[in-house]
Parts: C-alpha cells; sequence; structure tokens
C-alpha cells in the first residue's frame, strides 16, 4: 500500500513536480543574488525619519520607500514623466542607481506559479506541491523500510545503481523536500482562499488626522522611533494634501503617521495568521535567507533526477513481474506458493515452480505472503518463497505475513522455505529463517530444511528443484533465469594456467571486447551493443547447451579493452570444464552482470582486501585499477607459491608503483604452511589500526576461506567495539563469496 | 451577467430612487506592456468637489494587495462601503479588461469622475492611473493612463 502510495502520484506527478522543481531551482537563486547586491548596503544607526527625510530631498517626486528583504532600499519616485525606482543608499539617502526587479525572474514566478495557465495552472501546481508532499512522506517511510529501521537510515544505501541514486539522494533531500512541499502546498491553499493569509477585509483608514501643517520629516516623532532594521515600507501623502498620511509598514505590523504631529494615529499589528503567512513565505522563497534559498534549490535539483530514477525502479519491478497460468483459487488448490518479494524477482521464480508443479499435475494456488488466506480448504504442501530486505526483515509483500499468520485457522500444513538473499547483507536470507521458525512454532513441519539462494542463482535454484522433486515424489524442472541482458560473443586472446602441480587447476582467461562494443559516443548511442564493466562485476557464461548461466567476478574493467576472469576447474563443472577446454582464438556466449555492492567505496580511506584462489580475481582488478594510488593492503592465499601464484608477477610490478601498498602471502601445501586468515591474525595490531582509520575491508573466495577471514577480523576488531556485522552494516566490509 | 448588474447596482450606493433612469456603461482597460506579474486595478467614481463617492470594479482578489491602490483605499476606508460581488481577476500586459456596470442617470455628465488606480506586486504603484470626467463627451474616447493602463475606453 505504502509503495501504491510512493509509485502511483509520482508517475502521475513526475512531469508536473519536475518542472515546478527545475523553476523552483531556478527561482532560488534570486535570493542571493540579491543578498550580494545588497551587501554593501549600512542599515545600521539610521531610522526610518532620517531616510525619508534624506531620500525626499534628493528624491522631490518620492512616492514610497521599500525595503527588501535582502536589505536593499529601493524609493519610488515620479520623475515628471512617469513613475520610477531607484535603489539607495540609507546612509546618505543617495541614489545607488536605478532599480528594476529582474524580468527573467519575473517570468519564471509567474511560470512556477501559475504555468502562464491562471487558476487552472496555479491549480496543477498547488496538486504538484501536494504530490510532493505525499512522495516525500512515502518515499522516507519506505526508505526506512528499505534501510532495516530509523536506527539504521544513514547506513549504507545498497541495490542496482539506480535504487542506490534513489535512496542516497532521497536521503540527502528530503528534508528540504518535504519542507518546500509543505510550503508550497499552503501557499496554494492560502490563493485559493482555504487558509486566510490573514490580512483582513479592509483595515480603516484613521479619521482623527490633524490637517495643520506639515512638518518636517526629520521630525516625525513616530518614524524617528523606527529603525531601519524594523521598516518594510513608508508610502508618503499625496503631496499637497494635509489630510493625507505616512503609511508606515514594519516587521511588527502596519500604522498611519501624521504628517503635522508626527504621532502614529493607529497601528495594527501583524495577526497570528500573518505571522504565519510570512513564516512560510520565508520558508518556501528564501526571501531574505539566502542560503536557505540555495539549499532548498540544490534539494529542487535532485527532483527530477529522483522522478527518473523512481520511473526506472517501477519499471523495472513491473517487468519483473511474470504471468502465471492456471493459479487454481486457494480453497481448491492441493498446493499453495507464497511469494515475499519487493523487487519482483522472486515472482519469476516462483511462476517457474508454480508452472512445473502444475505441469506436474498439481493444483496450484499462487499469491503473496501478505494475502495468506484464512482456509487453505484441501491444501497438503505449501512452498514460501521470499526474499530478505532493510536489515533482515521482510520485502514489501510480506511485510505482514507474521502478523497475519497469528490470525490463522488453516489446519497445520506441510511446507518448505526457500529464501531469495544475498551473502553480502550482515543478515543472509534471515526472513526466510524467521519464517520457518514461526510456522514451527505454529506446530507446522517443514518436509525439508530452508534452502537459499544467494543473488538470484539459477544453478542452486536447479539443485533446489532437484532436492525438492525427491521429496515430494514429482518429477521437477525447475529453470528461470532472471531477465538477463543480450549476450555477447568474447574471443579468447590468452590463457595462462596455474596449480595443475598442487591439484587446483586454475586459468587466468583474458577475452577481447569488441571494438564497436567497448562504449564511447558510438557505444552509447548504439545502445545494445554497449558492453562497459568494471572490476569485480560479474559475466555469466553460458555454457553450450545450457540455458543457466555460470557467474565469474571479473578482474578487469572495460576500460582495459579486455575482460579477465580466473576459472577453477571442478570436477564435474560442466561450465568450468567448458572454459579450461578453450583455446585462444574460440569464442563464449557471455552478458556483464552489475556487482555495485562489491566495489572499494569512493574516497581514500585504506582498503585491506582477503582473498584466496580464484577470489583473487576482483581484488586484482581494483588494485590495477588503484592508480590514485590509494593504500591498499592485499593478504592473498595459495597453496603453493610455485604453482598457484596467480598474478606473480603483476603483483611485484603493482607493490613496485605502489599501486598495491602491501603483500602478504600465505601458502597452504608448503612447510611451514599457513591460511590467509593465519596471516591476517598475525597482523591484527596493523589491520586494528587501519579499521580505526575508517579502512574497508574486501573479501572474495569460498565459504570456507570467508568464514575464517570472517572470525578473524571478529577477534581483531572487538577492541574497537566493531565486528564484521557492524562494519557490514556500514558498507564496510563486503563479502564475494561462492 | 444579469445577476452581477443587479448587484452592482446596489453596490454603487448613489442609485437614487429613480434607479429607471440608469445608464449602462461599458469600461475598457488596455494594459500596457510591461514585465512582472498581473496588476490590481481599482476602477471607481469621485465626487465633483474630489472625495471618493463609489467602486465600480476590482480586479485581484487577494486583500492584501488592496491597499496598493492606495486612492481608492483611502477612500473606501473611509466610506466603510464593501465590495463584495464586483471583484474579478488581475489583469497582466497587455491584456484588456472588460466590465459592464450601470450607473445612475444622475452622476453622468455632473462633474463626477472615474479614476482607476493601478499597482503591481513587487512592482509601482499608480493612485489615479487615469483620471476622466463621466460625460457623454468622453464617451468611446480612448484616454491614455501615467502607469500601467495604457488606455481606457468608456462607452455610454
Ligand atoms: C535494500 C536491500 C536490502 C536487502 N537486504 C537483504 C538482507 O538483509 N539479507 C539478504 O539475504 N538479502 C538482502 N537483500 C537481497 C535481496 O533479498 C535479494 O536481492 C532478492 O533476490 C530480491 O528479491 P526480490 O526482487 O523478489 O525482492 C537486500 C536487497 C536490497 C536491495
Amino acid at each position: 500500500m505504502l509503495r501504491r502510495l510512493h509509485s502511483l502520484p509520482a508517475l502521475i506527478a513526475a512531469l508536473v513536480v519536475s518542472f515546478m522543481a527545475l523553476t523552483g531551482a531556478f527561482l532560488s537563486l534570486d535570493p542571493a543574488i540579491q543578498h550580494f547586491a545588497a551587501s554593501g548596503t549600512q542599515t545600521a544607526g539610521v531610522n526610518a525619519a532620517e531616510l525619508a527625510s534624506s531620500v525626499a530631498a534628493n528624491f522631490p517626486g518620492v512616492e514610497r520607500i521599500v525595503k527588501l528583504a535582502s536589505g536593499s532600499v529601493i524609493a519610488y519616485y515620479s520623475d515628471g514623466a512617469g513613475q520610477v525606482a531607484a535603489t539607495i543608499d540609507p546612509q546618505t539617502g543617495n541614489s545607488l542607481g536605478a532599480y528594476a526587479p529582474s524580468p527573467v525572474f519575473g517570468f519564471m514566478t509567474e511560470l512556477h506559479r501559475s504555468l502562464f495557465l491562471g487558476e487552472g495552472g496555479r491549480a496543477v501546481a498547488g496538486i504538484g506541491a501536494f504530490a510532493l508532499v505525499i512522495l516525500s512522506i512515502s518515499g522516507g517511510l519506505l526508505l526506512v523500510a528499505r534501510l532495516g529501521g530509523w536506527a539504521k537510515v544513514f547506513s549504507a544505501a545498497r541495490g542496482t545503481f539506480t535504487q542506490r541514486l534513489h535512496v542516497d539522494i532521497g536521503r540527502i533531500a528530503i528534508a528540504a523536500l518535504l519542507l518546500t512541499a509543505t510550503t508550497g502546498t499552503y501557499m496554494s491553499l492560502v490563493n485559493f482562499g482555504f487558509i486566510s493569509d490573514g490580512s483582513g477585509a479592509l483595515a480603516a483608514f484613521p479619521t482623527n488626522v490633524d490637517g495643520g501643517k506639515p512638518a518636517a520629516i526629520a521630525d516625525l516623532a513616530a518614524l524617528r522611533a523606527t529603525p531601519l532594521g524594523d521598516l518594510r515600507e513608508l508610502v508618503f501623502p499625496f503631496r499637497g494634501d494635509p489630510t493625507d498620511v505616512f503609511t508606515l509598514t514594519t516587521n511588527a505590523g502596519q500604522g498611519f503617521v501624521d504628517q503635522a504631529t508626527g504621532t502614529m494615529l493607529s497601528f495594527t499589528a501583524n495577526n497570528f495568521g500573518q505571522s504565519v503567512y510570512e513564516a512560510f513565505y520565508t520558508l518556501h522563497t528564501g526571501q531574505g535567507v539566502w542560503w536557505l534559498g540555495l539549499l532548498l534549490g540544490a534539494a529542487a535539483l535532485c527532483v527530477p533526477v529522483m522522478a527518473a530514477s523512481g520511473t526506472v525502479i517501477w519499471w523495472l519491478r513491473r517487468r519483473n513481474l511474470p504471468k502465471l497460468n492456471r493459479n487454481v483459487a486457494a480453497r481448491a488448490a492441493d498446493t499453495v506458493i507464497l511469494v515475499g518479494s519487493e523487487g519482483n524477482s522472486t515472482w519469476g521464480y516462483a511462476a517457474a515452480l508454480h508452472e512445473a508443479l502444475t505441469q506436474a499435475g498439481h493444483r496450484v494456488h499462487t499469491s503473496a505472503m501478505n494475502g495468506i488466506a484464512r482456509d487453505y480448504g484441501r491444501a497438503r504442501q505449501m512452498f514460501i518463497l521470499t526474499a530478505t530486505y532493510g536489515d533482515g526483515g521482510p520485502p514489501a509483500s510480506a511485510n505482514r505475513f507474521l502478523a497475519r499468520l497469528a490470525k490463522l485457522e488453516t489446519p497445520a500444513l506441510s511446507f518448505a522455505v526457500l529464501g531469495f538473499g544475498d551473502r553480502s547483507f550482515a543478515h543472509y536470507c534471515q526472513f526466510a529463517a524467521d519464517v520457518e521458525t514461526a510456522l514451527v512454532a505454529r506446530g507446522w513441519s517443514p518436509f525439508q530444511p530452508v534452502g537459499t539462494i544467494d543473488r538470484q542463482s539459477s544453478q542452486t535454484f536447479a539443485q533446489w528443484g532437484a532436492a525438492t522433486a525427491a521429496r515430494i515424489g514429482t518429477q521437477l524442472h525447475l529453470v528461470h533465469t532472471p531477465a538477463r541482458p543480450r549476450t555477447t560473443d568474447l574471443t579468447l586472446l590468452t590463457r595462462v594456467d596455474y596449480g595443475v602441480e598442487v591439484q587446483a587447476p586454475t586459468t587466468v582467461l583474458r577475452f577481447g571486447v569488441a571494438e564497436s562494443a567497448r562504449g564511447g559516443l558510438f557505444g552509447l548511442l548504439g545502445g545494445r551493443r554497449l558492453l562497459r564493466f568494471e572490476a569485480g562485476d560479474l559475466v555469466g557464461i553460458l555454457p553450450p547447451g545450457s540455458s543457466i548461466p555460470r557467474y565469474y567476478s571479473l578482474a578487469s574493467s572495460s576500460r582495459q579493452g579486455f575482460l579477465e576472469i580466473c576459472v577453477r576447474k571442478l570436477q564435474g563443472g560442466a561450465c568450468s570444464e567448458y572454459l579450461h577446454a578453450l583455446a585462444p582464438g574460440s569464442t563464449i556466449e557471455a552478458f556483464v552482470k552489475p556487482n555495485p555492492n562489491f566495489r572499494p567505496a569512493s574516497g581514500r580511506t585504506p582498503v585491506i582486501m582477503i582473498g584466496a584462489g580464484t577470489g583473487i580475481a576482483p581484488l586484482a582488478g581494483f588494485i590495477q585499477g588503484n592508480t590514485r594510488h590509494r593504500p591498499m593492503h592485499l593478504y592473498f592465499g595459495g597453496r603453493d607459491p610455485h604453482s598457484d601464484f596467480l598474478y606473480e608477477d603483476a603483483m611485484a610490478a603493482w607493490l613496485e608503483d605502489t599501486r598495491l601498498t602491501r603483500l602478504v602471502t600465505a601458502f597452504s601445501r608448503i612447510v611451514d604452511g599457513a591460511y590467509v586468515q593465519d596471516r591476517v591474525r598475525e597482523d591484527a595490531e596493523q589491520i586494528r589500526t587501519l579499521v580505526a582509520r575508517g579502512a574497508q575491508i574486501m573479501v572474495c573466495g569460498g565459504i570456507d576461506m570467508a568464514r575464517g577471514a570472517r572470525e578473524a577480523i571478529d577477534e581483531i576488531i572487538s577492541p574497537l567495539g566493531e565486528n564484521a556485522l557492524t562494519l557490514k552494516a556500514k558498507g564496510r566490509y563486503l563479502e564475494d563469496v561462492y | 451577467m444579469k445577476k452581477l448588474v443587479a448587484i452592482l447596482m446596489l453596490a454603487t450606493a448613489i442609485v437614487a430612487p429613480e434607479t429607471a433612469f440608469a445608464k449602462d456603461l461599458s469600461i475598457t482597460a488596455q494594459m500596457g506592456p510591461y514585465s512582472g506579474r498581473p496588476a490590481y486595478l481599482a476602477i471607481y467614481v469621485t465626487k465633483p468637489d474630489g472625495s471618493y463617492d463609489s467602486t465600480l470594479w476590482i480586479a485581484g482578489q487577494k486583500t492584501r494587495f488592496y491597499q496598493d491602490l492606495r486612492n481608492w483605499f483611502r477612500g473606501i476606508a473611509a466610506s466603510g462601503e464593501t465590495i463584495d460581488g464586483i471583484t474579478g481577476a488581475s489583469v497582466g500586459s497587455g491584456q484588456t479588461l472588460s466590465v459592464n456596470v450601470t450607473l445612475a442617470d444622475a452622476l453622468i455628465d455632473a462633474g463626477y469622475q472615474l479614476h482607476v488606480d493601478s499597482a503591481v506586486e513587487d512592482g509601482g504603484y499608480y493612485p489615479n492611473d487615469v483620471v476622466l470626467p463621466l460625460s457623454t463627451a468622453s464617451s468611446g474616447k480612448p484616454v491614455s493612463g501615467s502607469g500601467y493602463v495604457q488606455s481606457l475606453t468608456v462607452t455610454m
């Protein structure tokens, strides 16, 4: 619901709001420009009587004096031919030059207020402002849920580039946007008379005017009592009309001053409504508070970016939603599939399961977890496929599941949970585990343990399918590959082989990236043909005859002009055997999948890298690209320095030119052999110092090695009150584990 | 329109017992070119001695800006009159405002004058932007203004 509340008005209002934001951002420059124009104006020590007197001496035709919010003083006077205005030096009453409000800002203001469409345009602008209020609030709540609660709103954003952009910009701009939007809505409501701006019907003109001979302006007591700082406007009486008065507007209110006696004939203080209006006006326009104006303007510039990224996110999520064939009603189904998803990718897997079970003759009902029915009349088994979001929390389509479960009447079912997640998160597939615990607590019994799928691996899903088929005694052929980009043909340039002697045959493969596919303007225009990647991204490779891609971490970026991976040959591994059999000149089918969550943070803080075996690949890529010589410390583990020391020569060169600060190696199959985590422990002191200075830790390798490294790091940094999990939450402990 | 005219007749307090002797006036204000927001206008009548008589039309609806129509504001404030039903939208640069009002015959060719005050937010204030006698002789003849109003034509 919250999501719908966020995305529906967003799509409709995206254009209007972006337009308002851009014009608003432009207008936000006005207070700053005025501020700097007024910066020489000295208002101290002058009162309204002195100012009016000196201005009247210099400009006999003066009609009124206005002090702008920026502090500039303007005199309007008639010079015989017509009315003109000049900026005034308040100390002397002399002209500083002719004054005319900027026609550009005037034009933009009207555009911003009404789009030059009159009252209809004003209504559109007001609705746009209100849409932004809803968007800011619902977006803020979504942000909190996504990041795992109020306490974590400043933790590292996760997800695709667009998602992180949306979250990061939103997080910075939300307060300012909420302010602009609420004040804008208020001003629109005032304009349409729904809220009073406090100005009464018609203020009374004084009836007790003396009418005697006008006194010298400098002697008028009420004006003398008004310091220039308090003055807003002083309107002079009509010349030659002794019954007319000075109309004085100050920060506090408005009054009439008798030109003969100098007394304040009546003074109306600003009422509550006026004060509110002025406050909102200032907060919306930044008039007189130039830095606020610039701040709001900068926030407004974020709106079009938010609109574009939000639209992309919405579109991708929609596209992920599959169609379910033959979805049986809840009461008629023998098998129920419940889906917990936020980005909708889990729905694709659920659809594949739905299809396979239906093929196998089951009557299947599939719905969102939040849509769990009170009663599944004939169901015998239930599958729950759910992603994890926030910090180990439920995804959007399951956020009310646990509460609803408590009210459920369905008799216990046999069930299985399959979690979708990402090992780089502190609480990997935590929600799936929580769901199982909750069901077991209700007396339900799982027919197989919780399965987990890391980063939407089609391979693990197929394996889970095979295991499940064996349990429930039906044929299940589960093939689901999330929408992937079109594949490109890559040609093998070179290969270097390692590790045969130590039973760890590993090859470093370098593929050429066709010139036309490499980016640049041509590539950008070409769109699809563009193959762009960073070290640490993944390449998906389809071995012949398979539709399930295998992923390898990239050791190069597309700027280098080639694509490099490290492949360890696994017994019976179809893809690794296929790649190990390649000779230079042969081509493979591949596509790139961005892996933005595994990248050194920007900045110059040190990076500690821990990798073993082929896990060196992305790390080598990061070091290769470290041309700005940020401190990088590498711990590398292998079996034998004479056999599987991957990138040995390159590392020597990187140490030489200080792209790599320090290299520590560990080899396990030699005399006094050690694992990489042992070396990490030996360096405890130094690592603790680096972490205390803000270092980021990146780990890449197999599950066992990653666990070992995590334990070592936990021990080392516990004196700092940190551990791998707390660092993970800050985006400072990254893992790429396979 | 019928209704509006009726209200106008009530509003123009001068309507004498002999309401039957009334004249329809059409007033057209052509705004000059200027940069800035739409202008507020007050169209009103003064007595032969120059004092305020009655209001015919106010263009612009935010009371916050009414006091900028200086001469009119002073007059109406003292008269205690209200302007319900005789206000409309403000008028932008180059636009034309047309209003039809009904006026008692007694005011025509009797020394009464028609005034227009104009003002623009963050811009200039022009009390008595246009002043012209309410006379059959001046009917249909454009009079030029000194401020935002380029010309004003009253046709009887
Ligand atoms: C903001 C965000 C937070 C996430 N939090 C976790 C988490 O705490 N634990 C986990 O295992 N996976 C986490 N993930 C990974 C998702 O669960 C995983 O990508 C899943 O496949 C997404 O499925 P969906 O597209 O159906 O929502 C998170 C992803 C994002 C974008």
